[in-house]
Order: structure tokens, then C-alpha cells, then sequence
């Protein structure tokens, strides 16, 4: 017996020693793909166009992060996840980042073992109903039937929400996006609740969206990120500035037109140091000088992004709103670069 | 051979282990198993190490945390203010009863098919060819989604039945309203009700006790009945005409129950934004009962079919020569026969079904998988904990099922002596 556990413990601790000795981001060099965790199909966020191509601000992020670390936005491998697998994915290492519309959370932060990069859109959780049912306010919903995508924190905030207003209601759990618009257009379901930007997304994809309103009550705070693996402190650093270099460079007035012009060298040093021009920030991070260039250079800054895939000029319609920059009113700060 | 008789005297040494044929599958079978041994404290250990690398320990403190999550339908009390232990076990009377409903339905689709597919009419036997074989070779997850897709597309939403010329109206005299949610039913209720006094798994229905109690009654003396018409028959030869009798027995004590408790039905009706009373049987359950009852009902068809076919012609042509009916034939001489080999790959069957309910999560149908295996991890994130715990689930319920059919089969079995 006590052969086996010797030979028991010499197996383990050479698995471990394996595991433990490569960090995410030579895991990732390694491979020469970013495998990136990502909706099944959300316009606006994460979703495959007619050729296959995923466009969306989630997937742009996951490119900024594949151009700083690998050179190459495209190095980035898209695996959708519904969001009942998307945390199993991520805690068995089949992908390396989850950007996923994913609620910053206690738990998920302390009790799941995550590390959340930031966050890349400030949401809160809302109803959709059709015009036809004659609901002004939530407060109408009583006795309502409600399509939910399950795994997700609108479930636990939908029950809190209806206890707390003495309302009932009869949820029907929906695996995926995709099933919970065609339940709700077929009228299986009075409601379908979700993150804001998920229902203007949503609605963006009907036949005809003036039909459908957005109920004025917002009853959660959802802010979503991009999040890791704990107890990888580079890989978490490189994911939680290269969302702030994005945002800086729209703070910074980089964006990936003048990216080129700007990185020869200008008179603003913050710009320099972001660029790589002056200071080693990209060493610090384990990697080169002009990690951030390429990322702007790829997708733009924040504000390029998202004006690209929910602003007001594409079908979502969002307005920037919480999402603008603080110096514009908004809760977008990104940290010095020094 | 004379040569055995004298033994050979030659020590024992380690090469023997292997080149002597009295020791060799001995060792084999020895190192076989320390290798087995070696694999599972691998698997363990990796186990245990790899979630102290991820910070996580093994735990099911877990099932005594708030759930935070609705569950609809539930069999027992249950709110999101409710423990994720009682969460599970509402997804575990889920199962249950889904499972339960399925394997009943099945096995009186099988019978009816699998007996009609050996009928004489060329029509029907051809008819019951064509769902043994349409049913039992496409997925049972395609039949499920099929059905639920059927229910949520064209069935009317609750607000066709409304206004004054609605496009939708309730079906059987009003009572039963087919809406894209589900069904709704009329449920009984008691206007001189007994009460419900509350247990420890909500509240018990006096009521449904008492009914339950005074047909346990009627089939006690329906009991006696038909021993004393039995010995009736063997002492005469006459058999008494018995029905007026069995219907007493049950109708007028279950009559006069209702009666006095004030049997009356709740009908569903349209109230705010769906309709309220009554009893809705969801459009996933119906799915999945629905669904696994066809797909199940065309295998134990071919089950029945086979053990029909096991019976040798002879008996059915003796049973005509003594002037039974084809009907009497099937019901008294060919079934009983025919049951000794229908009810062990029955047991599969059942099996089958009750593991098969965890497809209910295509549809959202809240089951042990749905609830344990799905909100749960989520929001706890205790994958191991939470699938152990539901892999042992299922293999109890499995179990159960697969030893009160031994049971049941060694009652039908032949008795041989």
C-alpha cells in the first residue's frame, strides 16, 4: 500500500509540476492562438456574421488582447459558451479568457475563483414586452410568464425582484439566446428579461423592433467584464490593461488612424509611455514595447468599438450613456499608464 | 503419466510466477488488480490535487445555501428563499413524476401497438409497422423538441381566448384551455374540505386521503367479492354475472365521499395575463412526456411483439378449439406466457425513461438535471460535488426501479420444479 501511494504522489506531483510551471500567457504563446470564451450569438456583443467571422464588442476585446500578446488579432480561436458551460470552460483551461457579458460579481470573484479584467459595459437588468400587452411598468407584470436564459445572475435578480414587489410569475428556463427570442416571439412568454443591451441586441434582430418596448424599470446593476483565472497574476494583468489601454487611448484621443502617426513620438508623455515611445510598460508585462499600438491599432479604441458594434448609428442604438468616458459623464475611467 | 506421481521437489523461485502455468493467471489477475488500484488513487490524487490548485475544496456545505432561483412547477413548498438541497429535491420529484407518467403511458402505447402490429387487419398491423419504425429510429431528444416546438408554434397564446370575439376558445365544455404555455386542466376541489395540515414536506391533503383510503376499502371488498363468485364457479360450474356488483362496491362509497365533501371542479380561467385555477400542465413537460412516451412505447412494442410471437401457434389454436375469443385467447392464455419474456428487457425500458428525463433540459423541463445539475453548479460552481451527488441520485433511482421489476418478474416467472 504504501508503494502505491509513493507511486500515487510521484504521478501527481509530476502532473502538477507540469500544470504549474507554465503560466496562461507562454500556454498561449506556445499555441499561437488566443482561445477566447464567447456568446453563441448576441449582435453587438459576440456574434458570427453570414461567412463566419465574429464582430461584436466582446470579440474586439479578444483581439485587442491576441494583437498585444501574439501580434496577430485574427491568432484568436471564438468558443461559444451558453451561460451554464461558460465557467466550467474557463476553470478547465479550454479557453483562456472569458469575455462573455459576464456580471462582475462577489461570488463569481471570491467563491468561483475568477479575477475580472474590469469592466467593458455598465448594464442593469430590464424587461422586454410586446407593445401589445399593454404593460407600461414591471409593476403590471403580476401573474406574467417570463422567458429567462438560465445559468445567468437575471435568474436570481428576476426571483429577488418579484418577491420583493409581492408579484408572481412562471419562469421558463432557456438554455440559449437564440431559443429564448423564438419562445418570446412565438408568445410562449409575456416577458423576456435580460441585461439592457442584450434586449436592445435582442430586439435589433426582429422583424419589426417598434412593436417591442423596453420596460423603464432597470433592477439590477450588471457590470459586465472580461474575466481569468485566479492565481495567474500576469495573464490577469495583461487582460485588465489591455482593457484600459483601449479605453485610455479614446481618453488619450488615439485611435487606430493616427495610432501609427502618434507612435513615432508626440509631446504628450502619458501618450508615449502608452505607445511604447518612452518608459518599458511592455516589458513589465512580459511583453514587447508596442503591445498596446497593436491593439489599438486593430479595433480602434473604446469609443471606436463601441460606435462600431451598439452604437447609435448600427441597429442596436445604444447611447453611450454610463459607458462614456468619466471626463464625459460616464463611470469609463481608465487607470494612469505610468 | 506416470511421471506426476512423483512430484517435482524442485524451491520455489519469482521466474515461476509467470512460466508456471499453476501460478501464471493467478499473477496476472494480481498485477491487474494493483494496477487498477494505482489508476483510481491516480484519478484521486490528480483530483485532489487539482482542486487545491484551483483554491477549491471538496465540500457539499453548498446544498444548505439559499437557492435565489424560482423553480416552477413544484410538488412541494418551495420559494428562491429555499435551500439548494430543497431545490434539488423538487428537481428529483421532477424526475419522478415525469418518469413515472412516461413509463405508464409507454408501456399501454407498447402493449396496444405491439398486439396490433400481430392483428389480422392488414391496415392496422402495417399502420403500427410504420410507428415502430418511424419512432424507435429517430432520437428521442427529436422527439421531445418536435413536440415542443409543435406546443409553443401553433397553439394560440393565452390572449386569442380573450375579448369578445376571441380566435381561440376553451375545448370540452369550457373546461379545458390548450394555450401555447401548456394546458390547462380543471382541478377538484372540496367546498366542505377536510383541511391540510402541515408536515415537514408541506402541507397533506386530507381529502385525497380519505379518497385514497376508502378505494383501498372497495378493493378489499372487491376482493372478497370475486374469491366468493370463484368458489361459487368451482362448486356449480356457473359463474354469477359480477359487474352490477364491482361497480357498487366502487361507485356508491366513492359517490357518497364526494358528496359529502363537496366535490365540485376549479375550472381555469382567463385572469390578468394568463389564465389562473386550474391545473397547467407545462408545454416542457408535456414534451417530455410525450416524447419519451412514443420513442419508448415503439421499443417495448417490438418487446411485446417478440414475446407474443415466443408463444407457440398451438396454444392460440387449443384456446380456440375450447371456444375462447381471439380477445379471451390474448387477455387469459397468450399475455401471461408472453409476460415472462417481455418484462426483463422492460426493465430497460424503464430505466431508459427515467435516465432519459434529463434530456428534459432541451425544453427547460426543471428536473434533478436542470436544478442540481444546471442552476446549481452555476451558481455555486461545485461541478464534482454537485454531478457525484446527482450520478448517485440516478443510480438509486435506477437501482429501485430495476429491483421492484426482478420482483415483480419473479412472480410471472414460470414456476419450475
Amino acid at each position: 500500500m504504501k508503494m502505491t501511494i509513493a507511486f500515487a504522489t510521484i504521478a501527481a506531483a509530476t502532473l502538477t509540476a507540469g500544470i504549474a510551471s507554465a503560466g496562461t500567457m507562454a500556454d498561449v504563446q506556445a499555441r499561437g492562438k488566443l482561445n477566447c470564451g464567447v456568446t453563441g450569438g448576441q449582435a453587438g456583443f459576440s456574434a458570427p456574421d453570414a461567412s463566419g467571422a465574429w464582430h461584436g464588442m466582446d470579440v474586439d476585446y479578444c483581439r485587442a488582447v491576441a494583437a498585444a500578446v501574439l501580434k496577430d488579432p485574427n491568432a484568436v480561436t471564438f468558443v461559444p459558451t451558453t451561460g451554464q458551460t461558460r465557467f466550467t470552460a474557463l476553470a478547465s483551461a479550454e479557453i483562456d479568457i472569458l469575455s462573455r457579458t459576464t456580471t462582475w460579481t462577489f461570488s463569481r470573484d471570491v467563491d468561483l475563483k475568477f479575477t475580472f479584467a474590469g469592466v467593458n459595459y455598465y448594464d442593469g437588468q430590464a424587461f422586454m414586452v410586446p407593445k401589445s400587452l399593454g404593460a407600461k411598468s414591471a409593476k403590471d407584470l403580476n401573474g406574467a410568464t417570463v422567458c429567462i436564459q438560465t445559468g445567468t445572475t437575471t435568474e436570481l435578480n428576476l426571483a429577488e425582484y418579484f418577491r420583493k414587489n409581492n408579484m408572481k410569475y412562471d419562469p421558463v428556463p432557456v438554455e440559449n439566446n437564440g431559443d429564448v427570442q423564438q419562445k418570446y416571439l412565438a408568445g410562449a412568454c409575456d416577458v423576456i428579461t435580460s441585461d439592457g443591451s442584450d434586449l436592445a441586441s435582442t430586439r435589433s434582430s426582429f422583424k419589426d423592433p417598434q412593436d417591442h418596448i423596453i420596460l423603464p424599470e432597470v433592477i439590477s446593476k450588471e457590470p459586465l467584464g472580461p474575466l481569468v483565472r485566479q492565481g495567474d497574476d500576469q495573464w490577469a494583468d495583461v487582460a485588465r490593461w489591455t482593457l484600459n489601454a483601449l479605453l485610455a487611448a479614446e481618453e488619450l484621443g488615439i485611435t487606430s488612424e493616427n495610432v501609427e502617426k502618434l507612435s513615432a513620438g508626440t509631446d504628450n508623455p502619458e501618450v508615449n509611455r502608452l505607445l511604447g515611445k518612452e518608459d518599458k510598460l511592455g516589458e513589465m508585462l512580459g511583453l514587447d514595447p508596442a503591445w498596446a499600438k497593436r491593439a489599438i491599432a486593430s479595433v480602434g479604441n473604446y469609443g471606436e468599438i463601441f460606435a462600431r458594434n451598439v452604437g447609435d448609428k448600427t441597429p442596436i442604438g445604444l447611447a453611450r450613456g454610463q459607458n462614456a468616458l468619466w471626463t464625459q459623464g460616464g463611470l469609463m475611467y481608465p487607470l494612469p499608464f505610468r | 503419466m506416470a511421471m506426476e506421481s512423483a512430484a517435482p521437489s524442485e524451491p520455489f523461485h519469482l521466474s515461476m510466477l509467470f512460466n508456471d502455468t499453476r501460478y501464471r493467471a493467478r499473477s496476472i489477475q494480481v498485477i491487474a488488480f494493483i494496477l487498477l488500484v494505482l489508476a483510481a488513487a491516480w484519478l484521486v490524487d490528480n483530483t485532489i490535487h487539482n482542486l487545491a490548485a484551483l483554491g477549491k475544496n471538496f465540500s457539499f456545505g453548498f446544498l444548505w445555501s439559499t437557492a435565489g432561483y424560482d423553480i416552477s412547477p413544484h410538488a412541494i413548498e418551495y420559494s428562491s428563499t429555499s435551500t439548494h438541497a430543497r431545490a434539488a429535491i423538487v428537481g428529483l420529484l421532477n424526475t419522478l413524476i415525469v418518469a413515472a407518467m412516461a413509463c405508464v403511458t409507454a408501456t399501454i402505447l407498447g402493449v396496444l401497438a405491439g398486439v396490433l402490429r400481430l392483428s389480422n387487419n392488414w391496415i392496422v398491423a402495417r399502420l403500427m409497422t410504420v410507428y415502430v419504425e418511424s419512432f424507435r429510429n429517430v432520437p428521442a431528444l427529436l422527439w421531445i423538441v418536435v413536440v415542443a416546438a409543435i406546443m409553443s408554434q401553433a397553439m394560440p397564446t393565452p390572449s386569442a381566448f380573450r375579448g369578445d370575439n376571441p380566435t381561440a376558445s376553451m375545448i370540452l365544455w369550457h373546461s379545458v384551455a390548450v394555450t401555447n404555455r401548456g394546458i390547462y386542466l380543471p382541478v377538484p376541489d372540496f367546498s366542505s374540505s377536510l383541511g391540510q395540515p402541515s408536515s415537514a414536506f408541506g402541507a397533506l391533503d386530507l381529502n385525497y386521503a380519505a379518497i385514497l383510503g376508502t378505494l383501498a376499502l372497495s378493493l378489499l371488498a372487491h376482493r372478497s367479492l370475486v374469491r366468493h363468485t370463484q368458489r361459487i364457479q368451482s362448486a356449480s360450474g356457473q359463474r354469477p354475472a359480477t359487474w352490477w356488483k364491482s361497480l357498487c362496491v366502487f361507485a356508491l362509497p366513492m359517490i357518497a365521499l364526494l358528496y359529502a365533501l363537496g366535490f365540485h371542479l376549479e375550472y381555469p380561467a382567463l385572469k390578468g395575463l394568463n389564465f389562473t385555477g386550474g391545473l397547467l400542465l407545462r408545454n416542457s413537460f408535456i414534451a417530455l412526456w410525450i416524447g419519451l412516451s412514443v420513442y419508448s412505447g415503439a421499443f417495448i412494442a417490438e418487446n411485446v411483439r417478440s414475446g407474443i410471437l415466443a408463444i407457440s401457434r398451438g396454444q392460440t389454436e387449443a384456446a380456440h378449439a375450447l371456444g375462447l375469443s381471439p380477445g379471451r385467447t390474448m387477455r387469459l392464455v397468450i399475455l401471461p406466457q408472453a409476460l415472462r419474456i417481455i418484462v426483463p428487457p422492460l426493465i430497460s425500458q424503464y430505466l431508459d425513461i427515467t435516465k432519459n428525463t434529463s434530456l428534459g433540459l432541451a425544453v427547460g423541463y426543471m428536473d434533478l438535471r436542470s436544478t442540481l445539475g444546471g442552476i446549481t453548479i452555476n451558481q455555486t460552481g461545485r461541478e464534482l460535488e454537485a454531478m457525484l451527488l446527482m450520478m448517485l441520485i440516478y443510480v438509486s433511482i435506477s437501482l429501485t426501479i430495476s429491483c421492484v421489476m426482478n420482483v415483480y418478474n419473479s412472480r410471472v416467472r414460470l414456476q419450475e420444479r
